[in-house]
């Protein structure tokens, strides 16, 4: 007698969840079903991204008529810098596989970076270089600020390089301690960098205040853009608008380097070092190359953050930030871009309003005040175990770790790392 | 050595007195091993002998205690994996060493990443010359894959493949890295005797067909007899023997080896 070997197998390299709307539409009335089938092929894939987009862009407009529960606008700039930093430091761990816990070093690079070249922290000097919303005669650096951002990105990528260099070498658990090192390191340092032999590098304790304000300058507002966004009535939008382009130009390169050359070894690095290296990929070059990317999305959202504030202060800059950060990212889904943006999302949110809203509910219905804020990281910490035992692939999994985690995976030590 | 040959060897793979300890354990005892272009060698001995270790220092896994390892003219003793790879030796692994979640193709497209040129900036920005650059490696990935007996189910995660199928993969992605050696260690461990003899017969088709040098590990030499021009003997991490497969099979050393004390009186 014979059985049939394999039930599966011969089935379309398609993934689940991969179809179309349009041919599950059965639920759908048929008019709907008939819109849809008008929209030409190629633009139905654009459709819904589109869709997100503009409700994101539109969000200062209608958020008013919006219930309580959702954020403000100040505060969805606040979530949408870190969910871009989470999407940074997915590259980092969900693409190469490396795990960092000093993520905070690079948010607080691009902040002071920030500080440096678009306040009266060098007051020695009195350079402007497309400044908005300060007078001309202010001593200090007072750079752009679009063009902060971008060295801002530059300068920390450096530093993510530099700091990968001797650490990269690690594995695993090994590089995990070392980047908490680093993580430790930089604040501290900016912490005391305020007489670096006589020099006042970052003013201390204090910070760097005020930050100047990113602006279209007398130009832009010719055309009835803002000059200076702090200075504008619609501060917050702006503030706003601009975090969504950062959040989408930081996903579009996201997804555009998972999917090319180097994005496949840094899977294949993920997935079993040794064999990367056999295939001719060069481990620190690639690794390194993963730091400097995931580092320069932190550092533009740094400068961003510093600006909207309008400071950088080392208390900003706590070791809880990286671990905070690396929970958005497991709990979205580790390398799952759109995961980690709804995971950088929600803990965002909860950190900088849910917890407090659900709080007052909360105390409302058992009619005795409670402190929820207070407790944050024990409920962050709570929704990561949960996440862990219900779902530990992430809300919205990579497809590819979907199967990793029901599979197990092998990776032995194979090199003479001490030889 | 006596007078010099009519014609000296053409060698693609010269390895002088090669050494590697691991502490007091010496797991490869001044070893000299040459590799003429064109042919397929193999490295026999027992579970034990020393042959992985010696594939690793050829592949830069391990850096040799002492000697020298010299590949096409150009001495590849201490250089790191990714390097030798881009010279141009590809590999597979004893226990197969693909990207479980990477599909059979993108197994491929990892192996050609010494020999693509796409950079950060034209991945972000997919400059004309990177798109076709991804096409072109894709359309050869396929190719490869099906030349390496890979019918269908590119698309699907290396991990989901079967075993065989697995092991084809592995030579595919080996051959991607546009190889001059290719090493292959073990590749007909969990074989059974059909599928042994059709993949002993895709090695000589690789090496008549690509213009490879093939060097196979093994330890069942059976396997290698028929295939192998010439054959090495390890044990206990020295050479015992060096030879066409049949001077091999008569060596008193090697019976012994691989026998045990007493084979040969008899």
């Amino acid at each position: 007698m014979k059985l049939p070997t394999r039930m599966k197998g011969s089935g379309p390299d398609r993934h689940p969840g991969e179809s179309s709307p349009g041919t599950g539409g059965s639920r759908l009335p048929p008019q709907l079903t008939q819109a849809w089938n008008t929209i030409p092929e190629p633009f139905r894939g654009w459709l819904l991204p589109l869709g997100f987009v503009a409700l994101a862009f539109l969000y200062p407009q209608y958020q008013e008529s919006l219930p309580g529960a959702f954020p403000g606008v100040g505060t969805a700039v606040i979530m949408i810098v870190f969910t871009m930093m989470a999407v940074g430091l997915n590259i980092v761990v969900g693409y190469a596989g490396l795990l960092d816990l000093g993520y905070v070093a690079f948010y607080a690079t691009g902040a002071y970076t920030a500080g440096w070249f678009a306040s009266l922290q060098f007051e020695q000097v009195s350079f402007h270089l497309g400044s908005v919303g300060i007078s001309q005669d202010a001593v200090g650096i007072h750079l752009s600020v679009w063009l902060i951002l971008l060295i801002a990105g530059s300068l920390t990528a450096l530093a993510g390089i530099l700091i990968g260099l001797p650490t990269l070498r690690l594995r695993g658990d090994y590089l995990a301690i070392v980047t908490l090192g680093f993580g430790e390191i930089i604040p501290q340092v900016v912490r005391n960098g305020d007489n670096i032999f006589g020099f006042d590098l970052t003013h201390g304790t204090f910070g760097i205040s005020p930050i100047d304000s990113p602006g279209f300058g007398e130009t832009g507002a010719a055309i009835g853009l803002p000059e200076s966004f702090q200075q504008s009535f619609e501060r917050e939008q702006w503030f706003y608008w601009t975090a969504v382009a950062l959040l989408l130009f930081t996903l579009f390169c996201s997804i555009r380097l998972r999917d090319s050359r180097l994005g496949r070894a840094w899977i294949a690095i993920r997935e079993d070092e040794t064999a990367a290296a056999a295939m001719g990929i060069p481990l620190m070059r690639t690794k390194t190359w993963a730091y400097a990317i995931g580092a320069f999305f932190g550092g533009v959202a740094g400068a961003y953050y510093a600006t909207f504030k309008s400071g950088a202060f080392p208390s900003d800059f706590f070791f809880n930030i990286s671990i905070f950060l690396l929970c958005m990212v497991i709990l979205g889904g580790m390398g799952s871009v759109w995961g980690v943006v709804l995971g950088g999302l929600i803990l965002s949110y909860l950190d900088q309003e849910g917890l407090a809203k659900l709080g007052n509910s909360f105390s409302e219905v058992i009619g005795k005040q409670i402190d929820v804020p207070k407790y944050n990281f024990g409920v962050y910490g709570l929704i990561i175990v949960l996440m862990m035992l219900f779902r530990p692939t992430g809300l919205i999994p990579e497809r590819r770790r979907k199967k990793e985690l029901a599979e197990g995976v092998h990776d032995e030590t194979f090199y003479d790392e001490a030889a | 050595m006596s007078s010099a040959p009519a014609a000296a060897p053409d060698l693609l793979l010269d390895a002088a007195s090669v050494r590697k300890e691991f502490g007091g354990l010496v797991a490869s005892n001044d070893v000299d091993f040459r590799i003429e272009r064109g042919s397929i060698v193999s490295l026999i001995g027992p579970n034990g002998a020393g042959k992985t270790t010696f594939f690793n220092m050829l592949t830069g896994v391990y850096t040799p205690t002492s000697g020298s390892i010299v590949f096409d003219g150009i001495d590849i003793t201490g250089k790191p994996p990714h390097a030798i790879t881009k010279l141009g030796i590809g590999r597979t692994f004893q226990n197969i060493r693909l990207f479980p979640q990477m599909t059979a193709v993108e197994n491929v497209l990892v192996g050609m990443h010494a020999r693509l040129h796409g950079g950060i900036f034209g991945s972000i920005v997919r400059t004309p010359r990177v798109r076709k650059e991804e096409r072109e490696a894709r359309e050869r990935a396929r190719e490869l894959l099906r030349y390496s007996g890979l019918k269908s189910r590119h698309g699907e995660y290396a991990s989901s493949l079967p075993y065989g199928d697995q092991r084809r993969l592995e030579v595919a992605r080996a051959l991607a890295t546009e190889p001059k050696l290719l090493l292959l260690d073990e590749p007909t461990a969990g074989m059974n005797p059909q599928e042994t003899v059709a993949f002993i017969d895709f090695v000589s088709r690789l090496r008549d067909e690509r213009a490879l040098t093939i060097l196979l590990i093994e330890h069942d030499m059976k396997v290698v007899m028929g295939v192998s021009e010439r054959v090495t003997v390890l044990e206990y991490g020295e050479k015992i023997a060096e030879g066409t497969p049949h001077d091999v099979q008569s060596d008193d050393r090697v019976i012994e080896a691989y026998l045990g004390k007493g084979a040969t009186t008899h």
